[in-house]
């Protein structure tokens, strides 16, 4: 075990996927001389040459479009997009060339690529560098969308979203790079589509992902300390989601808030609570609730972005509401 | 860096031409089947056809091998023939059968078929040269001599798709062959009024090889993709091939063409890529026998398959809905 940050697991996981595959490669903007923006790919480029880690032109809906023909011939690409709200320019490649050609080609091949990219906010980067947008790429039949929570977590979703026959986007909230973890040497590969329970409890079921389980911690604390008990599950990936999971949580605990950092209306909340509405309106005993960002670009001042952001005490107001 | 290539380029091997002019053929008589079926309410969708660009899909693909990658456009059936996609999954597919190469899920602007690394028809402008940009990426990390190919045309130059992917593949040296189908329009607008440069330019802009070929000749088009592609194998990089060709039907089949001059339309003798293949077959003493034989065996191979993809079933919904994720064992 060492005590590793999340941005390093990350590192972790590529360097050891490229060890162990020869057809992994990863390219991006400043992804080799300068190791990434955000350090994610540090010394890969030393590690495996110039031609498995390559410096791309600012160049978005190339480096995705590239990444999808280099995958229908032989290589695993795994992709950065600098900051999710430059996925605006991929949408193209992800949404009508590499969501699709398995399906449209009749099962011809697959599209083995991984579009790794940072969202979320608390950095004060403003409305174009802090957007979650999740729920685009969960909309479209034929992609994955992933999003780890802690070291351990990006480490072994990482590793199963390169195994993956098909495109995955694979999302890092920006403010977890930092966040230190335990991971063994030997790291688990995770199983895509697979949600964990952190804290097992018994009057609430608290569906979260990325950041959002860590402010679902500090609203169970807080909550435990007046005597109620949430039960936490970290989704980990939201396209495909463990519904079996939540739905067997929630048949023991009977009340359901969901909480994500991206904007509440049409968010993944949405989805998962529209279907606990209908394959689990026998065991709830309270209205659903989500926790998400109001409708609204995320600002930039310190002051609204720290408004703006939902927190755990706006959990535990949600707990309340489904107890009362 | 353009050249410019002479309109009596050296003779072909007989072989070789007979070869292409079998293709040429098969290219036209399908489509003119389509335009038949269409009519006839037998193909779903809409379809657009290559009629008169013949020889910018064979010339270009009599330098490619199997293993060499394409990525096509939505006027593609004429590059998945020439590519060597089989006859019988090419109808079934436009018919929207379970037989079809892609099982009924893509029709004529996707069709592909990877055991000949044809990528993919693309229903979306440009999108193919980012695939094949990534193919070439492919090829050369993995240390392939095998080269892909991006076909486009005139007015996709318009994308901005065109712009990342020349950059790209100039600063990495991939072996990835542009080729410009430039058949004058886009849609149903002139290029002239939709695009305010020449390729020749932008291709200079990149430092790219430029080479303007008549498209209607498949010799011509056959003698600079070999050229070039012979070069691309020794680790040459990328290379614009413009081909001036002509689009005899319209944007879509059913089109009226009320926006362009009558006078455009059908076939002519100077432009049509079968009348000027047939001359250079007769300077091999090729002639009207031997040519009718040709016609008449590859009718044959066209209705048999056409027979054999309307005999086939229709795909099943239920199939098709588990058939959008790859199966893991």
């Amino acid at each position: 075990m060492a005590l590793v940050a999340f941005g390093k697991a990350v590192n972790q996981a590529l360097g050891d996927a490229m060890e162990a595959d020869p057809s992994v490669v990863v390219f991006g903007e400043d992804v080799g001389e300068a190791g990434g923006s955000f350090g994610a790919t540090r010394g890969l480029r030393g590690r495996f040459g110039a031609h498995r880690v390559l410096d791309t032109p600012i160049s978005e809906a190339a480096i995705a479009g590239a990444a999808v023909g280099a995958a229908m011939s032989g290589l695993k690409p795994v992709v950065e997009i600098m900051f999710m709200d430059f996925t605006t320019l991929v949408m193209d490649a992800m949404v009508n060339q590499a969501a699709k050609a398995h399906f449209m080609f009749g099962g011809q091949g697959s599209v083995p690529m991984v579009l790794r990219t940072p969202h979320g906010g608390g950095v004060n980067a403003g409305p174009q560098h802090s957007q979650c947008l999740e729920a685009w790429f969960a909309h479209i039949p034929g992609l994955k969308v992933v999003i780890p929570s802690d070291a351990p977590s990006a480490y072994g979703l990482l590793r199963a979203a390169i195994n993956d026959p098909d495109p995955v986007v694979f999302i890092e909230n920006k403010a977890l790079y930092a966040l230190k973890g335990e991971l063994p040497e030997h790291p688990e590969i995770l199983t895509l589509g697979t949600g964990a329970i952190l804290r097992p409890g018994t009057d609430v079921t608290i569906v979260a992902y990325g950041a959002a389980v860590h402010w679902a911690r500090d609203a169970a604390k807080t909550l435990q300390e007046t005597g109620v008990e949430s039960e936490i599950i970290d989704l980990r990936s939201i396209q495909p989601w463990d519904e079996a999971l939540v739905l067997e949580s929630l048949s023991r605990t009977h009340r359901l808030v969901i909480v994500h950092e991206a904007v509440e209306s049409f968010g993944a909340g949405a989805e998962i609570a529209a279907r606990m509405a209908d394959i689990g309106f026998d065991e709830l005993d309270a209205p659903i609730i989500r926790v998400a960002a109001p409708f609204m670009p995320v600002p930039f001042a310190r002051s609204l972005e720290s408004a703006y952001l939902p927190n755990a005490a706006d959990i535990v107001a949600a707990v309340q509401r489904t107890l009362q | 860096m353009t050249a410019q290539r002479s309109n009596n380029p050296p003779q072909l091997p007989a072989g070789q031409l007979v070869a292409m002019f079998e293709k040429l053929q098969l290219i036209r008589q399908a489509e003119e089947y389509l335009i038949k079926l269409f009519a006839d309410g037998e193909v779903p969708g809409f379809i657009h056809l290559s009629i008169g660009q013949e020889a910018v899909s064979v010339g270009a693909m009599s330098a490619l091998r199997d293993d060499d990658t394409i990525a096509s456009t939505h006027r593609g059936h004429g590059h998945a023939l020439a590519k060597g996609m089989k006859l019988e999954g090419f109808f079934a597919e436009l018919l929207g059968k379970q037989s079809g190469l892609c099982k009924g899920r893509g029709g004529s602007m996707h069709v592909a078929d990877m055991s000949i690394g044809m990528l993919g028809a693309n229903g979306i402008v440009g999108a193919g040269l980012s695939i094949a940009l990534g193919s070439a990426l492919s090829h050369k990390t993995l240390g392939r001599d095998a080269i892909a190919a991006a076909f486009f045309g005139d007015a996709a130059t318009a994308e901005g798709l065109l712009h990342e992917c020349l950059n790209m593949a100039a600063l990495w040296q991939l072996p990835l062959l542009f080729v410009c189908e430039n058949n004058g329009w886009g849609e149903f607008l002139p290029t002239a009024k939709q695009v305010a440069f020449g390729l020749a330019a932008l291709a200079a802009a990149y430092k790219l090889p430029h080479v303007m070929v008549d498209g209607n000749d498949v010799t011509a088009v056959a003698l600079a993709a070999a050229e070039i592609v012979a070069g691309m194998r020794n680790g040459g990089g990328p290379v614009v091939l413009e081909c001036k060709t002509k689009r005899i039907r319209g944007h879509y089949e059913g089109d009226a063409q009320k926006y362009r001059n009558p006078e455009e339309f059908g076939y002519n003798a100077d432009s049509d890529p079968l009348a000027i293949a047939a001359r250079q077959l007769a300077a091999h003493d090729i002639g009207e026998p031997e040519i009718a034989a040709i016609v008449a065996k590859i009718k044959g191979e066209i209705e048999a398959a056409v027979q054999a993809a309307k005999a086939g079933a229709q795909p099943e919904f239920e199939a098709s809905r588990s058939g959008v994720y790859t199966e893991i064992a």
